[in-house]
């Protein structure tokens, strides 16, 4: 079991299985807003579902909406549990602070650092608890 | 604010300047002179709980504010192909953005109002290609905002003194040299969004360009901005003395210097060039232009190289513009000789944001290398990238005809 230490973006707790993103996304165009699917046709993870995921982007990408997609996500049930982030990106945090302001959902936000975020991957079972990660057991 | 004594709305918008104040390490806030909100644009239920949250505690922009492009032309309603239920929903979120007093702009190119912001103004503007001309081009000075903080900055009035707004972060990184491709290519519109796409691709940071010809329009910058924050994250460029912060290359990279350099080859175009494509097939369905919004100059262009020509009845032509820009052409009748040429004028919206196009049999041709870049993904069509001349040229034809020669080089 290893234990890192981050930046709380938004601060809370999760727990679920790690998807890491080879690349960063926009979820504006990126993510399916009624079902969390991947559909950047052009991404590595296409067709891969951010649900329930705790997932690990190393940045943000594109679109300014994809606050308003994160948020959605939120509202339906279909968001991520947490993120994890290898470089902070606002806008998507906005759409969790949205979210939680709205439906009192929290979909907590953490940055780590490249080397920390180099050592995640897919399939380990992840706890986000405010400004720590716990990797349960790897994939 | 803070406390809820300017009302609940501004104690809410505070709150999320300060959160992301707090994440940028900002321990001061800056007043800002003009904001456009992106978060009109509908993308579920979310996006109206949220603007009527602020809208029923009393909410109203402290500063003039414009409105990013929406899901709906409201001046040629019968253009929108989607259901009743989310024409509604969309139209509603419009009207509470009015409501909160921003101005019913309805584009993605708030730099080509007259209102557009000067040099050294502090911003709050969301849309990113929106962002990159704002910083590049007019030196102004904005972060890349999103939806939700866009209204909370225009609200409060107030940024946090972090990021592009301050000069220390407003230097080049990365110095890129186009100066090596022919000199034709730098004088061929369609080089642009091509180069655009190529930086977002390899350049995180901010890249200054050397070696684009001093004549170089906003058109073209325009174009760069746009498919850099696409395919990455660019938030501003230097082009090298063109844009106002970047008289010399010195200046550009705010005297520091720079460590990181990318010199860009006539291969790199042509794989840049090639990835805005989804298709080598000729066979075409329709043909977009105008993302973002056309300029009344790209449209006088469209005019001319028409030239008196009709589009073939087999093919839908869409061209995008705001509803401020077609009131321009009005007065010389170009939106006369683009209708009779059978081309469709969309305003307020873009075609790749809601549904306009028609099911189409074969590829949808477009000069965008934005518009390449999302449509795929969001309309699930195939696309083919040309220049404005090949998509005129294949709108007459009614075929995909490319002009290869502008690309064959060396």
């Amino acid at each position: 079991m290893a234990e890192i230490e981050g930046t709380p973006l938004f601060t809370g707790s999760a727990r679920g299985r790690l998807l890491v993103l080879d690349e960063p996304i926009s979820f504006w165009g990126g993510v399916d807003h009624s079902n969390g699917t991947i559909t950047d046709f052009r991404h590595p993870q296409h067709g891969e579902t951010v649900t329930d995921r705790i997932l690990a982007m190393p940045s943000g990408r594109g679109s300014s909406s994809s606050s308003s997609v994160f948020a959605e996500l939120i509202r339906k049930g279909v968001a991520p549990n947490g993120v994890i982030l290898g470089e902070s990106d606002e806008i998507l945090v906005l759409g969790a602070i949205v979210g939680e302001l709205l439906y009192k959902r929290i979909c907590p936000f953490l940055l780590v650092t490249p080397t920390d975020y180099a050592g995640l991957a897919t399939g380990a079972m992840i706890s986000i608890d405010n400004d720590r990660l716990l990797v349960e057991r790897s994939g | 604010m803070l406390a809820g004594d300017e009302g609940p709305a501004a104690s809410v918008a505070m709150e999320i300047v300060l959160h992301s104040a707090r994440m940028t390490g900002a321990t001061a806030l800056l007043d800002i002179s003009n904001a456009h909100i992106d978060g009109c644009l509908y993308h579920g239920m979310a996006s109206i709980e949220f603007a009527e949250l602020l809208s029923a505690g009393g909410g109203t922009v402290r500063v003039p504010t414009t409105l990013n492009v929406s899901s709906l032309d409201l001046l040629h309603p019968d253009l929108y192909r989607g259901d009743d239920q989310t024409r509604s929903e969309a139209r509603r979120l419009m009207d509470v953005y009015v409501d909160l007093g921003c101005e019913p702009t309805w584009t993605c190119a708030p730099y080509q109002l007259p209102s557009r912001p000067g040099f050294g103004e502090h911003i709050a503007w969301a849309e990113s290609n929106a962002v990159v001309f704002a910083n590049s081009v007019l030196g102004a000075r904005t972060g890349r905002y999103g939806d939700f903080f866009d209204i909370a900055a225009a609200i409060t009035g107030r940024v946090p003194a972090a990021g592009l707004h301050l000069d220390e972060n407003r230097a080049g990184t990365t110095v890129v040299d186009v100066g090596r491709l022919p000199p034709t290519l730098l004088e061929t519109d369609a080089f642009y969004p091509v180069l655009g796409h190529l930086l977002g691709k390899n350049v995180s940071g901010i890249p200054a360009l050397v070696g684009i010809p001093p004549s170089v329009t906003e058109d073209r910058l325009k174009a760069v901005g746009a498919a850099a924050a696409s395919s990455g994250d660019l938030a501003m460029f230097h082009v090298v003395a063109v844009t106002p912060e970047a008289p010399t290359l010195e200046s550009a990279l705010g005297g520091r210097g720079s460590r990181k350099e990318l010199l860009v080859t006539a291969e790199m175009v042509t794989t840049a060039r090639k990835e805005l494509s989804t298709t080598g097939d000729d066979s075409l369905g329709a043909v977009s232009l105008g993302t973002p919004h056309y300029s009344a100059t790209e449209l006088r262009r469209l005019v001319d190289i028409l030239d008196g020509r009709r589009i073939s009845d087999r093919i839908d032509c869409f061209v995008s513009t705001s509803r401020d820009t077609l009131g321009e052409i009005e007065a010389d009748r170009l939106d006369i000789h683009l209708s009779d040429a059978g081309i469709e004028l969309v305003v307020d919206t873009c075609t790749y944001v809601t549904p306009i196009l028609r099911d189409v049999d074969g590829a949808v041709m477009t000069d965008s290398a934005k518009w390449a870049y999302y449509a795929p993904g969001n309309l699930g069509v195939d696309v083919v990238f040309g220049s404005v001349e090949d998509c005129v040229e294949s709108a007459v034809a009614g075929e995909i005809r490319r002009d290869e020669g502008i690309w064959r080089y060396g």
